[in-house]
């Protein structure tokens, strides 16, 4: 438990990381927008910016995941999984902004490298 | 989904059950995709399956619970792990906000809100916000807590099923149903983003990662993420002054 980092070394010790790392930080922001529910104004700048940075973190694990893997997603090549999420995009953007669109073609790259590099 | 007028007399029950039926509908699906991929992270990360499904069900929002397996992937801190959860999980602030004032009834008690607003994220937000006004105002909360719990039961359920059925399968595709929750996210909070700072703030975000990655080893997702939402954040507010002034 050196640091407080998450180990599974003490069989409680995940379980209490979930709940402090995890629940806490976000249902404290549930509860506090039901007990403030007449106070804030959604359309302020503050509130802009709030959503902003939540997008910007969750594009940073996007990132993290595209660039320094762990487990069976670091078999799977750099480029392949950048071209991937690229094309997933594209085609988002070209069918309608359809998400499972968008997820069937990052997919598929991902099997055409997998067919490609069986045959080659 | 469609509720004729005849029916306006349903019981709490009756609306429970019609909002439950909601996981039928394709937002839930392709949540319900997503949560494939999210087992499938849980498996990379080397966390267990109980542990995946206990984080499913006490933290519910999928951005947060990404950002929490990054955490625990890089091995950072609890504390700066609780501070990137809690700046991601900022936004369900004003969701539940805008949501309470459709969601109460003259007799809803604030303890009712408070339990349902653990199942507040994106999908039975955006459920919701679409269909409250079909619902009598006394049994919007019976409509919600059909939905919305019953969506996170499902998912709950099926993350440690998911986890546990791919120890079958071969890593290409343990990769590959994992490199689902990238392409959602990325495509879902795009298409969602209500500016232009939401949509910068998405590759931003990104670029920013390499190198807080080099520099701020253990705190990349902090420093990544506020960093490139600032910087966004500036940027879409300029260009938005300027496209005004042109």
């Amino acid at each position: 438990m050196s640091d407080w980092v998450y180990s599974d070394a003490v069989s409680w010790w995940p379980y209490v990381f979930i709940l402090l790392g995890g629940w806490l930080p976000t249902d404290v922001w549930r509860y506090l927008g039901v007990v403030s529910a007449s106070r804030i104004d959604e359309t302020s700048q503050a509130a802009a910016l709030a959503r902003t940075i939540a997008t910007a973190l969750v594009a940073a694990v996007i990132a993290q995941l595209v660039f320094y893997p762990s487990g069976a997603l670091a078999d799977i090549p750099t480029w392949v999984r950048l071209v991937s999420l690229a094309v997933g995009f594209a085609a988002h953007q070209a069918f309608g902004q359809r998400i499972l669109v968008g997820i069937f073609a990052a997919e598929a790259v991902i099997g055409l490298h997998a067919l490609a590099a069986l045959a080659g | 989904m469609t509720i004729p007028d005849s029916e306006a007399e349903r019981t709490s029950l009756g609306w429970a059950l019609i909002g439950a039926k909601g996981i039928f509908t394709p937002p839930a699906l392709i949540l319900t995709t997503a949560f494939f991929g999210f087992a499938g992270l849980c498996r990379e990360a080397g966390i267990s399956w109980q542990e995946s499904a206990f984080m499913t069900a006490v933290v519910w929002a999928l951005p947060a619970k990404i950002i929490l397996l990054g955490a625990i992937t890089a091995g950072v801190s609890l504390p700066a792990a609780a501070l990137a959860v809690a700046l991601s999980s900022m936004r369900m602030m004003p969701m539940v906000v805008a949501l309470m004032p459709e969601m109460r009834g003259p007799k809803t008690r604030t303890p009712t809100l408070l339990f349902l607003s653990h199942f507040v994220a994106i999908t039975a937000w955006v459920f919701a916000m679409e269909r409250f006004d079909k619902v009598p105002r006394d049994k919007r909360t019976a409509f919600f807590g059909g939905f919305a719990v019953t969506l996170t039961a499902l998912n709950t359920v099926l993350v440690a099923l998911v986890f546990n059925l791919m120890g079958q399968l071969p890593a290409l595709a343990t990769g590959a149903l994992a490199f689902l929750t990238p392409v959602y996210f990325f495509t879902s909070l795009y298409g969602s983003a209500r500016d232009r700072s939401g949509r910068l703030a998405l590759f931003f975000g990104m670029a920013a990662l390499p190198p807080a990655h080099w520099l701020t080893p253990g705190y990349e997702l902090l420093v990544a993420g506020i960093g490139g939402g600032l910087a966004a954040f500036v940027c879409g507010a300029f260009l938005d002054g300027r496209a005004r002034t042109n």
